[in-house]
Order: C-alpha cells, then sequence, then structure tokens
C-alpha cells in the first residue's frame, strides 16, 4: 500500500490556480483594503463619527444619495422601455442602438463627464436653450442627476434584456386568452416576471451612482455643502493631506457599498431560483 | 485484460454511493453495471477508469490483470471511456477528435503522421463514418456522435473499454441499432468492457455478464439467464422485467395464496410468516373454469392483442392488478373479453420471506 | 342533431389583426418613439458634443493637440498601464475560472462575491486604498522610501490602481462559461492518455476563447480609460504621471477646451471601436453558450 496521500482531485492544476488566484486578491484586494480599514479604525470611534458627521460630509451624503436614487429610478423606467423595445420590436437601426447602450461603459468618465458639461452648460449645445427658460443645469443637482443617468443606464437596459427574452410567451397568450388587457397582461403576468432582473439592474446603477467621480466632477461645480458629491470630498480632503477624514468618509462608503454588493447578490440568487418553483 | 476491485467505497459528502464493493471481470467479457438512478454504478465506473478517487482504505485495490493501479492517474490506466454525453472536442474535426489520442503521446512515443492518419481512417471505416473525418460535432446526429466517441476511446489501443450509459441520450431505434452493433464489435475484437446502463433490456441483450447494483451494492451477479431467471432477492426480480407481487404466507414447506399452495421447502417451522409471491407476467396461465386447480379469481380489464404476445390486465377480488402475457394462440382459445370473469394460475413462482418482522 | 342557425360569418382583414400577445400599434410607435428619444438625448448627443467641441477650431489645431509632447507622453503612459494590466489580469481571469469552474470547494461563493468587489467600489476608494498602503503616510510608506521605491505618485502605483478596477473582467467572462461547459471534454482527454497542459491548450482555450476574447476587450477598455482610482495615486504629474484620461483634465481646468476634447476624442474612438468589436466578440460567445447547454437530438 502507497504511502503517498492520495490526490483528491483527477484533473490537475486546483493547487496552483487556486493559491495564485487567492494570492493575486490578497496583494491587489486584500492587503489594500486592510489597510482602509485598520487606519480608520484607528481613528478611534470619537473622531470617526465627528468626521462623518460633519455637516460638510451630511451635505455631500445627501446629495449622493438622493442624486443616485433619482438617477437610478429614472434609469429603471426609462431602461425598461428601452430594453423591451430592443427585445420584442423590429425597427430600422435597432442593431446599432443596441450596441450603443454599452457607450456608458466603454467611454472613459472624464470624457463623459466633460462632454456632458459642455452640453449643459449656459452656453452649451442644450444648456442654451433652458438658460433662458430659467433652467439651470450645468452646476446644480440636476446636472448631477444627468450625469448618474447616463452611467447608470446600460445596467438597468443589459440586466432586463436577457430576462424579457426568457419570458415564456404562453404566459402571455394565456393572459390574453383568460381575457385579461394589453395593459393588465403586462402588470399582472410580464412585471412580476422580470421583477428581480429589474431591482437587480436599478441596485447595480445605484450602487455604481453612488461611487461615480469622473463623470460627475466637471458637471457638478463642487460647491461644497451644494453640489459636492462624497467621493469627491474624499479626494479633497486627500489633497489637503487629511488623510484621517478621507479614510473615514470612504470606509462610510465602503459600507454603503458592501451592502448594496450583498443585496445585489441575493437579488441574483432570488432572480436564478425562480425558475425553480414554475410549474 | 482482467478487471478487479476490492472493498471500494466512496461517499459524497453525506450521501454514500459504494458501499464496500467487490467484483471482479474477466478478460474479454462484456459486464453490464445495472440498477436505477443512484445506484453507483456510475461512480464504480469512474473509479475503475481513474476519474474518481475511491474513499481511502487499506483494504481498497484497483487491480488491472493482477497489478494494482489504484496510484496509477487516469491517463496511464490504458482505459477506453465512453461518456454518456459524447464529450467531443467541439472546436475539433472527426478526424482531430479520434487523433487526439494519439498526438498528445510524449514525442518518443507518437506515430508518425502517416501512420495516425492511417489509424483514424481505419477506426473511421469500424464505425462507419468513412467520409465525416471533416465534419464537426455539432454536424452530427447524436448517434454518430457516439460512434466518433467510440472511435476516439479504441484509437489510443485501450485495454478495457468502459462506456458510461452510453445509449442514454438517443432515441429508442438508434438505442436499439447500436446495440446490436456494440454487441456485434465485441464479438469481433473481445475488448474486455464494462457498460453502465440503467435499461434492463440493453444489460440482458447486450452483456455476457450482469451486476445488478442498488444504493451503493452488488444485489447479483451473474449471466442474464440466471439473474432473470433466478433472481436473488425481490429487487432483482422487480428491476428486471414486469412482475406480479402477491403478498402470502409460508408454512410448514408451503408458500400460501389464497387457495393456492406452492411448494416451498426453505420454510419448514410451523410458525406462520408474511410472504411475497413473485410471478412474471409470461409465468401465468387463465383458464375459464376452476377444474379443481387452485387459482385466483379476476376479471378481465383489459386485453391488448397488439404485440408478439397478448397483454392481458386483470382485476383480483381485492383490487389488485394483474398483468399476464399469453401467446397469441392461447388468447384466440380463450376468447377472452372485458368483463370475463375468469382463473389465473400460476406455472412457476418464485416466494421471498423479508428477513424482518415489523 | 337540431337544426342551428350558423353566425353570421364576419371578414377580417388580416393586416389589422393584431396577436394576443402584441401591443396596439399606436403604443409600439410611442415607445420606440420615446425610447430613441431617450437613448438619442443621453447617448449621441454627448458623442456628437466631444467631435465637435474638439473640430470646433479646425483639423490643424485638432491635429496639435493630439500630438502635443504632453498627450504623446500620456498615451504612452496609458498603453504601457494597459500593456501591463491586461495581461496580468487575463492570466487571474483564467487561473480563476479554472479553479471556480472546475472544482468543488468550500468558500467558492465568497471567493466569487470577492472577484466583483471592485464594480462595487467607487474608483476614488480604489485609488485611495493604494495611497494608504503604499503612501508616505502608509503602512510600507516608511519601508519603501527607504529603499528609494516609488509606487504612489508613480508609474507603478497607477498599474496597481489600473489592476484593481480591471481585474474582474475576464474572470467574470469565463466563469459562466467555463461552468457552463462543464467538465467532460477535459475528463475525456485525460482518459485519452494527455497531461494537464495538453488538456488545458488544446481542450479548454479552444473552447473559451471567445470569452477569453470579450473579457480583454472589456478590460482593456476599462483600463486605458480608467479616470478616478488613476487619478488619486498620480500626482498629476505633467509629462510623467498623466494618463490621457488624466491629461484631458489638465487641459480642461486650464480652459483648453478645443485640446481636451481633441484628446478626448481620441478615447471616444477607442470607445466606439470597443463597442464595435464587443458587439462580434459578444454574439460569437453566445453561441458557444448556447451550444454548450443544448444536447443533440438522436437520430442515428
Amino acid at each position: 500500500m502507497s504511502l503517498v496521500a492520495r490526490k483528491r482531485n483527477v484533473l490537475p492544476g486546483f493547487g496552483p490556480t487556486l493559491g495564485f488566484t487567492l494570492f493575486y486578491l490578497g496583494v491587489i484586494v486584500l492587503l489594500p483594503l486592510s489597510a482602509l480599514f485598520l487606519k480608520s479604525a484607528g481613528l478611534g470611534w470619537s473622531q470617526f463619527w465627528k468626521i462623518v458627521t460633519e455637516p460638510r460630509v451630511v451635505a455631500s451624503y445627501k446629495l449622493t444619495f438622493g442624486a443616485s436614487l433619482i438617477a437610478a429610478l429614472i434609469n429603471a423606467v426609462f431602461g425598461l422601455m428601452v430594453a423591451w423595445t430592443l427585445v420584442r420590436y423590429r425597427f430600422p437601426g435597432k442593431k446599432v442602438i443596441d450596441a450603443l447602450v454599452d457607450l456608458p461603459f466603454a467611454l472613459p468618465t472624464a470624457v463623459s463627464g466633460i462632454a456632458l458639461t459642455a452640453i449643459y452648460a449656459p452656453n452649451g449645445w442644450i444648456g442654451q436653450y433652458l438658460e433662458p427658460l430659467g433652467i439651470k443645469v450645468a452646476f446644480t443637482p440636476l446636472g448631477i442627476t444627468i450625469a448618474l443617468i447616463f452611467v447608470g443606464l446600460p445596467f438597468v437596459v443589459r440586466t432586463l434584456q436577457p430576462a424579457i427574452a426568457e419570458l415564456e410567451k404562453e404566459h402571455e397568450e394565456a393572459a390574453a386568452s383568460l381575457g385579461a388587457t394589453r395593459f393588465h397582461a403586462f402588470t399582472r403576468v410580464i412585471l412580476p416576471a422580470i421583477l428581480p432582473a429589474l431591482l437587480t439592474g436599478f441596485a447595480m446603477a445605484f450602487a455604481r451612482a453612488l461611487g461615480e467621480y469622473g463623470s460627475v466632477v466637471f458637471i457638478a461645480g463642487n460647491m461644497p455643502m451644494k453640489t459636492e458629491i462624497t467621493s469627491l470630498l474624499i479626494v479633497t480632503k486627500l489633497e489637503q493631506y487629511d488623510y484621517p477624514g478621507a479614510t473615514a468618509i470612504a470606509t462610510v462608503m465602503l459600507m454603503a457599498s458592501f451592502v448594496l454588493l450583498l443585496t445585489i447578490n441575493m437579488l441574483q440568487y432570488w432572480a436564478g431560483h425562480r425558475h425553480q418553483g414554475v410549474a | 485484460m482482467s478487471i478487479e476491485v476490492k472493498h471500494i467505497s466512496k461517499t459524497f459528502g453525506n450521501f454514500t454511493a459504494l458501499h464496500d464493493v467487490s467484483l471482479r471481470v474477466n478478460d474479454g467479457e462484456l459486464v453490464a453495471l445495472l440498477g436505477p438512478s443512484g445506484s453507483g454504478k456510475t461512480t464504480l465506473l469512474r473509479i475503475i477508469a481513474g476519474l474518481e478517487v475511491a474513499d481511502p482504505n487499506p483494504a481498497s485495490e484497483i487491480l488491472f490483470d493482477d497489478s494494482n493501479v489504484t496510484e496509477r492517474p487516469v491517463g496511464q490506466r490504458r482505459v477506453g471511456f465512453v461518456f454518456q454525453h459524447y464529450a467531443l472536442f467541439r472546436h475539433m474535426t472527426v478526424f482531430e477528435n479520434i487523433a487526439f489520442g494519439l498526438r498528445v503521446r510524449p514525442r518518443a512515443l507518437r506515430p508518425s503522421k502517416a501512420e495516425i492518419r492511417d489509424r483514424v481512417h481505419q477506426l473511421l471505416k469500424l464505425v462507419q463514418l468513412e467520409n465525416f473525418g471533416g465534419r464537426y460535432p455539432s454536424q452530427l446526429s447524436g448517434g454518430q456522435r457516439q460512434r466518433v466517441a467510440l472511435a476516439r476511446a479504441l484509437a489510443v489501443e485501450p485495454k478495457v473499454l468502459l462506456l458510461d450509459e452510453p445509449f442514454g441520450a438517443l432515441d429508442a431505434k438508434v438505442r436499439q441499432g447500436l446495440r446490436d452493433w456494440l454487441r456485434k464489435l465485441h464479438d469481433e475484437i473481445h475488448l474486455t468492457s464494462v457498460l453502465v446502463t440503467h435499461d434492463q433490456e440493453e444489460a440482458l441483450e447486450v452483456a455476457d455478464r450482469i451486476v445488478v447494483m442498488n444504493q451503493g451494492r452488488i444485489e447479483q451477479d451473474g449471466t442474464p439467464e440466471h439473474v432473470f431467471h433466478q433472481p436473488a432477492n425481490p429487487f432483482v426480480m422487480e428491476f428486471l422485467g414486469q412482475v406480479n407481487v402477491f403478498q402470502g404466507r409460508v408454512r410448514r414447506g408451503q408458500a400460501l395464496l389464497g387457495e393456492m399452495a406452492i411448494e416451498y421447502p426453505n420454510y419448514e417451522a410451523d410458525q406462520e410468516r408474511e410472504a411475497m409471491v413473485y410471478m412474471r407476467p409470461h409465468e401465468l396461465d387463465i383458464k375459464r373454469s376452476r377444474n379443481g386447480v387452485a387459482s385466483l379469481a379476476a376479471r378481465v380489464v383489459r386485453v391488448n392483442p397488439a404485440g408478439s404476445v397478448a397483454k392481458v390486465n386483470l382485476r383480483a377480488g381485492d383490487g389488485q392488478n394483474i398483468y399476464v402475457d399469453l401467446p397469441l394462440e392461447r388468447l384466440q382459445e380463450l376468447q377472452l373479453a372485458h368483463g370475463d370473469e375468469v382463473y389465473v394460475y400460476p406455472k412457476n413462482a418464485r416466494v421471498f420471506v423479508p428477513d424482518y418482522v415489523i | 342533431m337540431s337544426a342551428a342557425v350558423a353566425p353570421p360569418i364576419t371578414r377580417v382583414n388580416p393586416a389589422t389583426v393584431r396577436a394576443a400577445t402584441d401591443e396596439p400599434l399606436g403604443v409600439k410607435i410611442l415607445l420606440v418613439t420615446v425610447s430613441v428619444l431617450f437613448l438619442g438625448l443621453f447617448l449621441v448627443v454627448p458623442l456628437a458634443a466631444v467631435f465637435g467641441e474638439g473640430l470646433r477650431k479646425g483639423l490643424g489645431a485638432y491635429w496639435a493637440s493630439v500630438t502635443d509632447p504632453a498627450a504623446l507622453a500620456a498615451i504612452k503612459l496609458t498603453l504601457i498601464t494597459a500593456g501591463i494590466a491586461v495581461p496580468l489580469n487575463l492570466v487571474f481571469g483564467v487561473a480563476a475560472a479554472w479553479a471556480i469552474a472546475k472544482f468543488n470547494f468550500r468558500g467558492k461563493s465568497v471567493l466569487i462575491t470577492l472577484i466583483d468587489l471592485p464594480f462595487a467600489v467607487s474608483p476614488v476608494i480604489s485609488g485611495l486604498i493604494y495611497v494608504l498602503l503604499f503612501g508616505m503616510q502608509g503602512w510600507l510608506g516608511p519601508w519603501l522610501q527607504s529603499h528609494g521605491i516609488q509606487i504612489i505618485f508613480a508609474v507603478p502605483g497607477i498599474v496597481l490602481a489600473t489592476i484593481f478596477v480591471t481585474f474582474p473582467f475576464v474572470a467574470r467572462e469565463l466563469i459562466p462559461l467555463m461552468q457552463a461547459q462543464g467538465t467532460d471534454e477535459e475528463y475525456a482527454a485525460l482518459t485519452l492518455g494527455a497531461s494537464g497542459w495538453q488538456t488545458f491548450w488544446r481542450v479548454t482555450l479552444p473552447n473559451i476563447k471567445w470569452g477569453v476574447l470579450y473579457g480583454v476587450i472589456l478590460c482593456n477598455a476599462r483600463a486605458m480609460g480608467e479616470f478616478g482610482a488613476v487619478s488619486v495615486v498620480s500626482g498629476h504629474i505633467r509629462g510623467k504621471t498623466n494618463t490621457v484620461p488624466l491629461h484631458v483634465e489638465i487641459l480642461y481646468n486650464e480652459y483648453n477646451f478645443v485640446a481636451a476634447f481633441a484628446v478626448a476624442s481620441l478615447l471616444t474612438l477607442l470607445a466606439l471601436v470597443t463597442l464595435v468589436v464587443k458587439t462580434i466578440v459578444e454574439h460569437r460567445l453566445q453561441l458557444e453558450l448556447k451550444e454548450s447547454t443544448q444536447t443533440p437530438s438522436g437520430e442515428a
């Protein structure tokens, strides 16, 4: 009988690949993140609390959270519309439009930032028409919201498209044969079926908007207490060498990100397991 | 090459797939591992191949031609493995698939390009796919893919052929054709083969020997005839072919079923015990009247004459369904019709006494 | 049978009959129009603006901005950064996907969540964590300084931050693909005598090539375009630690709008090329995924 420990895996390469993966993640992700948390912990609770509840910081939370929420909601509504038309309808140029939806993913945030500013500035492409109407976009929360709509757009559309494509027409046909109007079929049959995907897309757009930097800092104007988003606040504090400040605020943002990440994972799990209950 | 496994156990987490299984396959035999899902047959096959590792146990061994290969990695065991879903390399042509085993050999052992080409063409001819070398798996039907998989496995001149439900994913007619073809192939090349299947008809038709498995254990090991006509226990009897099961009693050397008495010398005691009496549909006959012969009264529910034998469904007084296979001439003689009250009697029966009492 | 009077037959015009699962034509037109307008406003107008503003002073000025030495240095740095980050992340992605898709082990879902992490983290924080680790006041700061190694405010820091924000892309494409493809082909290769490497090169790699390509394209686009994270670690030293996105920012903040947009248009062109290639590859990738989950029919 051999004394060599028996390999439990027949397919080779488990040790090296898992080892390399863990090493990479450790160095790139875990080590730096733990530096953040430990520095934060080193502040002590009272100082931490003082920093993260400063009026300027709280104002940035409200702004960031509010604008992100509104942007994500708008993306949810219009994203659903866009996804529906892309999946169900045929019209000229559909393929081009479908490819274009990924533009916010592919375009560097700095580019979208300056482009949006150029458009919505008082003398901008669109801004010049809105100015006389008294609508200011650039350098206001409205501008920030518009930038966040841009960056979050693909999340909702791309998450919904496969969900809509997977819908079984038979359910809609059954609803129709039972006398439901198209509207009722939509609200009672289709919407519940794609709800997990819709919520997931919404959560992803929201998460992205919360942390967004490049697209927003140009159009926002960055006035403290008014149009200063939280991520910019972190950069500002860093530039002033206020490491504790930057660290504390970053920790708060990170916590929010983790909660959202967990929510998204649970939503995806829910969406994935829904099919097991269908008759 | 002979195969022997001794004291093989395998657990996956909480689930025990194999309980201390031992088995021998002789050189040149075609053995079928037959059983329902979860019986452990595929696990056993994969352990023989080296695709799974048995639970560590000093007593467990895997022997090829009586030498221990337990530590040998799968690539060195010279086994040809045919997967249920073919596992053809989807981005390679049929030719490249079959040539694969020869091309990955270390330089010293690798045949020349010409030799590889010849061998592949030989095999394509063997599996009757001569002009398919340039096609891709996605362009083939299920049956064709399985034949390519077989050719690929044979290309490396394995000592043993292991087939994991090779025809499970195919239509009934195709299955039948490939079954016959496999048996013919085996008769020609006499390669030791182990076939896993849940289809008892397949096992009975193709195999030299059948190993019936259930829940990780071997229930019976014997020739198809032996296993079919002399099942070792109720599980084997019920798994191989249809069977009627009756509740009876044993006492003083006899099994009693209603008014029928069957010789059962295995139980001489006075104390009555419960027993199950098993009869296959073709072991029963039907009479119109008692004529003094002990039998069961039943009513004809359905007669199906469309087949090589006539299938008659009856219902006994206590509501039990009885299935009888009658030769067509006998059906003619009896002129059975729906609703007829007749008598069923056994020509042969097997008695099993459950060895635990509730 | 009683004599029944047949109901009158109404003539139906097929062109106006609507399927039970279709919306009224008016609704369809409305939805398409609104969608196209929405996308036009949010996607097409910004695209047009980049090129419009960049060319405002004519092609000459455009060209001058793009070939300016600082711009060229920025382009070079961006290419170097992507040239290091993308291959490393490719190796990581393949290794992680192999471990996750072909084997069973505890903690797999934690690992997958960890890989998704950069997507949930703000780019600014992605840069901050490296400053906290390698910066002057960071953990390893003093050690690095004493050895004369500069990471933050230098190229290594930029590369690291870029690696952080882009490493999930390849892995995220490959993991579901390899999971869908299963392990049968690899096991088959092993039974035929192939070694681990041979199995990987000859069997696995051809099966995942579209996933790899797709992941690399996305990874590269993000690596070249990353702004927030790189901005934090770079120190904005003109000509030395400016990538193209940072150079755009500097030009813009100096009110040199035409130059800013001209350089930005390079990134935009990259984005458009990425979209085109991505669409083509995605199509192949879907086919690959479909093939993996389909079982063939059973004719002889």
